[in-house]
């Protein structure tokens, strides 16, 4: 088995699903000469043809609409919106329709698509390459959003979302890329929608995160465990909506702690939904406030270094929140 | 009003004869779909009015657009991607009074959506009809999609969307017409032009006298059909759909109709419109305009038209009756169809 940067594992992935199945294409903006901005689409168009790899005007809303229409009539489009920061005028085709396609048909139509969307920030991508957007469609129902950062999950994910016939919103985190490699198969294999992930098992904390900031809990959680006699379980969410609200709850269940940590604003994401879940479900096993780690009250990722560093949060802040809650 | 082209790069040419080969019988087919239309949409305002329907939205005054144009296509492999005013365009690729009156009264069985979507939002796959929505536009960028599919796999299916005039200001409008055309899509762009987006008038609308003059910007085809003969608007439509199916790609069809009702029951026209000037659509009535000229043609005797009148009597009645037993949806089903099952 070879080592594959996360980017490989998903441009694999879209290869063999792309040989496996004829239904399946690509489409969006300079996915085909150029092998999309990141690179994630090199080599398929060359391999596939211009039918099958199309590099589309730069319009996002018709990106997503022939996207559905496609899907609507036999094929299973892979759709990519080059920076999540430019979805907005797609958002009436994803929320108004293919969210609602299966439900307003009365389950006579599906809308087996797939959005993949680079995001997250710290890659000085300044405001409008740097957006995690996940809350806005986590709050419809109807729609799959998925953001694994593992590059054996990513690749596992994609092949079912691809094949999930409702639409998926695939997240793929921009400074993961190049910079996280994992152990890959060269087969074929999916890793089913809809199953969190204990990458740290732990009796004392649970740490509940995805995307890039789970690489910093994961630092943090090594760090506090290092100096303390403690074990912190930390959970990658990876699929973001369906939730697995079982493996949330059993292991606050048995810690008794939570914290939540992600990139998106702290302010109405997705954190505060997982904290209230936990509050709901499991208050009587909680003996600490849940916690939360999220982007600060400004409106997107700002340029200059020392601002990006600013908005970002790092190890070293959550093992301070760590510690503040371990002290509970 | 003749055929006009725009001064697009591609024309379409004014059909001679507008009868051309259309049998008799498709003529009194034709007549008898626009009839249906009329008279189920009548009934669901009398039932709007009688406190019996809670909504009603409306095709009068467009049937012969529709109708003309639906007869051109092919139901059992085309694909029509409608708006929420199609109740003539659908009835003729296979959905039933019964069908409508279901939706009308969001009844369980109602096959486009099980009551969950307001009524007029038809779709139904086996029918080739995608299921719509209400915001405006949206249709237009997933049509070149269903074309892509067809075009895909060799098929030479033709893919219709429709829009009123108003949902032409939309950038979707645009993205889809500009997807179709580079990619030399069958798809057949209509544009039921009534002059008002609700109340808002052609003027404030657009700055082009016809929105198939836009058509030029798109490298296609752009008619503009009086959209008040269903033959005239059945011979031209026939032509933009051959050339679709001919893989010679997209038209612009604009089709000028008359809206005779407000825009919904829940709208009141008179803030924006004169009386006279409603009156003076019903005198250009399209059913009337062309019942005459198939009867001019002898296409339909009067017994013949008396034959059809009962017959769509009798299912407008057994619509209703039929949809007014039926069941409304348990509550349970609210809860269904978010994701496969």
């Amino acid at each position: 088995m070879a080592t594959k940067l996360l980017i490989e594992a998903i441009r694999e992935g879209l290869r063999e699903e792309m040989q496996a199945d004829e239904r399946v294409f690509i489409l969006g903006e300079d996915v085909g000469t150029r092998g999309g901005v990141f690179r994630v689409t090199e080599g398929l168009l060359e391999e596939f043809g211009e039918m099958r790899v199309i590099d589309s005007p730069l319009a996002e809303s018709s990106i997503i609409g022939v996207a559905i229409g496609a899907a609507v009539n036999g094929m299973l489009p892979v759709a990519e919106i080059q920076f999540l920061d430019f979805i907005h005028p797609a958002m009436d085709q994803i929320m108004n329709e293919a969210a609602k396609f299966r439900y307003r048909s009365g389950g006579d139509f599906g809308c087996p698509i797939v959005i993949r969307s680079p995001y997250g920030g710290g890659i000085h991508g300044a405001l409008y390459h740097s957006q995690s957007l996940e809350a806005l469609f986590t709050h419809t129902p109807g729609l799959k959003v998925i953001a694994p950062i593992d590059p054996y999950d990513a690749k596992g994910m994609l092949k079912s979302a691809i094949h999930d016939p409702d639409p998926v919103i695939f997240l793929e985190h921009k400074r993961a890329y190049r910079a996280l490699k994992a152990e890959v198969p060269d087969e074929s294999y999916t890793v089913p929608i809809g199953k969190a992930k204990i990458v740290r098992e732990g009796s004392d904390m649970t740490i509940i995160s995805w995307g890039w900031y789970l690489q910093e809990a994961m630092a943090a959680a090594d760090a506090y465990m290092a100096d303390e006699d403690a074990s912190i379980e930390v959970i990658d969410l990876r699929s973001l909506r369906p939730l697995d609200t079982d493996t949330i709850l059993e292991s606050v269940m048995k810690t008794g702690k939570a914290m939540v940590v992600h990139e998106a604003n702290k302010f109405g994401g997705l954190g505060g939904e997982i904290s209230a879940i936990i509050a709901e479900e499991a208050f009587a096993y909680l003996d600490g406030p849940i916690m939360r780690i999220g982007g600060p009250e400004v409106p997107a990722m700002p340029y200059s270094p020392p601002l990006e560093k600013a908005f970002l949060t790092n190890q070293y802040d959550i093992r301070a929140a760590i510690e503040r809650l371990a002290a509970y | 009003m003749a055929s006009k082209s725009s001064s697009g790069t591609a024309t379409i040419p004014k059909p001679d004869n507008e009868a051309g080969d259309v049998s008799h019988e498709d003529m009194r087919r034709m007549f008898e779909t626009m009839f249906l239309a009329r008279s189920l949409d009548e009934r669901m305002w009398l039932m709007n009015r009688a406190g019996r329907a809670p909504f009603v939205i409306s095709c009068q005054g467009h049937e012969a657009a529709q109708v003309g144009i639906a007869f051109a296509m092919d139901p059992s492999k085309d694909w029509l991607v409608p708006y929420y005013r199609d109740l003539a365009f659908v009835l003729h690729f296979g959905v039933t009074p019964r069908d409508v009156m279901l939706s009308l009264l969001a009844r369980a069985e109602e096959p486009s959506s099980g009551g969950r979507q307001m009524p007029g939002h038809y779709g139904s796959r086996k029918h080739h009809i995608v299921t719509s929505s209400s915001p405006v536009g949206t249709q237009y960028a997933q049509a070149p999609g269903v074309a892509l599919a067809s075009k895909m796999r060799g098929e030479d299916a033709v893919t219709a969307t429709c829009i009123g005039e108003g949902g032409t200001a939309q950038g979707d409008f645009h993205e889809g017409l500009n997807w179709a055309s580079i990619h030399n899509l069958a798809v057949l762009f209509v544009v039921q032009n009534n002059h008002y987006a609700i109340s808002v008038p052609m003027e404030k609308e657009m700055a082009v006298e016809h929105v198939a003059d836009r058509a030029v910007a798109y490298g296609m085809p752009g008619v503009t059909v009086d959209g008040s003969n269903v033959l005239e608007v059945y011979a031209a439509a026939r032509i933009a759909v051959e050339r679709g199916r001919r893989g010679e790609g997209p038209t612009l069809f604009e089709v000028v109709v008359d809206r005779l009702t407000p825009h919904s029951s829940d709208d009141d026209d008179r803030f924006y419109r004169s009386r006279e000037e409603v009156d003076s659509y019903r005198e250009r009535d399209p059913l009337s305009i062309s019942l005459a000229r198939i009867k001019e043609l002898g296409a339909m005797s009067d017994e013949q038209e008396a034959e059809i009148r009962e017959r769509v009597k009798q299912q407008v009645n057994d619509a209703t009756d039929y949809a007014e037993a039926a069941p409304l949806p348990d509550a349970s089903e609210a809860f269904k169809h978010v994701y496969a099952e």
